[in-house]
């Protein structure tokens, strides 16, 4: 039972704000791990950290018992780390199979300057693109200008290209923020067949409490850029501390309150 | 089909572009086209670097210039003379290469208005040392070589010299927008982090297009140089160049190889013209494309390629919602679908 992923006294500081005060969080493998908090609380300021994005002032990220603490993104995402963004970063200006084909070439960097300047990029990894797009549900667009994608599309695009590199973990930031119900079920749908049949780690942070309950096996709540409570959903749920630092007196009013916040 | 009307359309193109010298022998003319073929060139080197990656430089002259330089000093201290002048074109090649790597390792650091503004500190940096340095000929700048061809044969020469630069870089530009290097490039111009944390070598690869582009933009500098007979420091490194290649492109379409080419088509021959005509003497022509500059901004800020594309989609489709002109094009022709549908404000 060792952690997939772990953070160690993580402390991040922005000027006077301190936005992640000894953040300690466990992904088991195979898991679908939750991370919810109020808003400020550090919870998009943690995933910079452990994709790189952000260099933490004290504290390890460790991955598979290795440290990769201030590793630049992409050795990050090359080590087996993918992740989406709260405002989707695609490209919008690129079709969605070309969107998809720049997250292949990062696992298969081309042996020379022929490679290189090839079209090997399309005709190699198409076929696994096509199909993962096919598995996400947006195959019909595939050469379509990503920036004309709606904003769920987008956001099935991006889970999409995370799974081109076939990473151990999928870090996402908000899957079903200001995303219809329809696609919402279909992007917890595919959370969880990834899961189960693949085997694949998931650190989500959502907002929406009944996606994240009903998805994660494990969930961690952050309050002022440390962990408060980390268990199952059942125990978290009723939990005096959280019900005291994020979902105030009465569960369903206030969840739903953040959950408009977030957005 | 798609493809079959382009081929063919790039066919008949090259061939009226052949025959033109033949048609039109008179020097005057062709004058008109070595010219502006000659933009086209830089025009296209520039695209490959802006176009792809959406940084806007205003330092092609500092190629242009150190292009036109290099053959000019290489002619003069090895006494080259007659046609092997031209052999020393990859040598003007090779010096604008070297020129682009430190350049680009300084300027690449930064970006949008910043990386502008090195761009155009160092352009003046060159031509102070054009002016300065002790193998330049200071202010009187430099002749090339006497080239004993007669006038007619002359302007052919130069103008089949002038296309076959303009088809290389064409057919450089359209290679790089194809291959897994392009789509880098325009991964960069979208969202630059996002690219590099998705492992894009974002540095190697901006250097190496701006190092391309270089390299191609000091090789027709030289060109111009040859064709001319002299270079000085404001003509070789002039401040007006870049603001006419960013003119042209804008024009024709920015992010289009297509829209380079017919944006210097229009415009060179256009600036040629004027100079000529005693109505636009002095400064006049200079007003003009400046005005033209600011009317493309204001009533089509894509460029003709791109908006003509869309006119032709929208009679196409009649009717019918707009469909998306990137579906109906491949992959293939992704430089110019890439602009056809999205201005600068996508996101």
């Amino acid at each position: 039972m060792t952690a997939l992923l772990r953070t160690e006294g993580i402390m991040k500081a922005y000027g006077g704000v301190q936005a992640l005060n000894g953040a300690e969080i466990e992904v088991e493998e195979g898991t679908v791990a939750g991370l919810i908090g109020p808003n400020g609380s550090g919870k998009t300021t943690l995933f910079n950290v452990i994709t790189g994005y952000e260099r933490p002032d004290a504290g390890q990220v460790l991955f598979g018992g290795r440290a990769i603490t201030g590793l630049a993104p992409d050795k990050v995402f090359a080590a087996g780390i993918g992740r989406t963004f709260q405002l989707t970063r695609i490209f919008p200006r690129l079709t969605v199979i070309e969107n998809m084909l720049i997250a292949a070439q990062a696992k298969d960097r081309p042996r020379n300057l022929l490679a290189w300047l090839g079209r090997d990029a399309w005709t190699h990894h198409r076929r696994h693109a096509l199909e993962l797009l096919e598995f996400v549900g947006i195959e019909r667009h595939a050469n379509v200008l990503a920036g004309s994608l709606s904003y769920g599309q987008r956001k099935l695009l991006e889970l999409a290209y995370v799974l081109v590199a076939d990473p151990a973990v999928i870090l996402l930031d908000e899957p079903a923020g200001g995303v219809n119900p329809t696609l919402i079920n279909l992007i917890a749908d595919r959370i969880r067949l990834l899961n189960a049949e693949q085997g694949r780690t998931f650190l989500i942070v959502e907002h929406n409490m009944e996606f994240v309950m009903g998805l994660c096996s494990v969930i961690t709540v952050l309050e002022s850029g440390a962990a408060v409570v980390s268990g199952p959903p059942g125990i978290v749920r009723t939990d005096k501390r959280v019900l005291d630092a994020y979902l105030g007196v009465d569960l369903d009013e206030d969840a739903g309150l953040d959950e408009e916040e977030g957005r | 089909m798609e493809t079959l009307v382009k081929g063919g359309g790039l066919i008949v193109l090259l061939v009226l572009a052949v025959l033109f010298p033949q048609v039109f022998a008179n020097p005057a003319v062709t004058n008109y086209g070595i010219l502006a073929l000659i933009f086209a060139t830089a025009a296209v080197a520039w695209h490959i670097f802006a176009g792809n990656t959406g940084y806007i430089s205003l330092g092609q002259a500092v190629f242009y210039g150190s292009g036109a330089y290099a053959m000019g000093v290489a002619a003069r201290d090895w006494h080259v003379q007659g046609t092997s002048v031209f052999e020393l074109l990859p040598l003007s090649g090779a010096v604008g290469a070297a020129i682009a790597i430190p350049f680009g390792l300084i300027a690449l650091r930064v970006r949008r208005h910043t990386f502008i503004v090195v761009t155009i500190a160092v352009f003046f940096i060159f031509q102070l040392m054009a002016f300065n340095f002790w193998f330049t000929g200071g202010s009187s700048g430099l002749g090339s070589p006497f080239l004993s061809w007669a006038p007619v044969p002359y302007n052919q020469n130069f103008y089949y010299i002038a296309l076959a630069c303009t088809v290389g870089s064409v057919v450089v530009a359209w290679l790089i927008g194809r291959s897994r290097f392009g789509l880098q490039l325009r991964a960069i111009r979208d969202d630059e982090d996002r690219a590099r944390g998705l492992g894009v070598k974002a540095m190697r690869v901006k250097l190496a297009a701006f190092t391309i582009s270089g390299a191609i933009t000091a090789i027709i500098g030289a060109v111009w140089f040859y064709y001319l007979n002299q270079v000085h420091p404001q003509t070789g490194f002039n401040p007006l160049f870049d603001l006419t290649l960013v003119l042209m492109v804008f024009l024709g379409g920015f992010g289009s190889i297509s829209g380079a080419v017919l944006g210097a088509l229009i415009i060179e021959p256009l600036t040629q013209w004027m100079n000529t005509q005693p109505a636009f003497s002095g400064s006049i022509s200079e007003v003009i494309i400046g005005a033209i500059l600011l009317l493309v901004v204001l009533f089509m800020p894509r460029g003709i390629v791109p908006t003509g594309g869309e006119f032709i989609t929208k009679i196409r489709t009649r009717g019918r919602p707009a469909v998306i002109p990137a579906t109906t094009i491949g992959p293939a022709s992704s430089a110019s679908s890439a602009s056809s549908v999205s201005s600068g404000d996508a996101r």
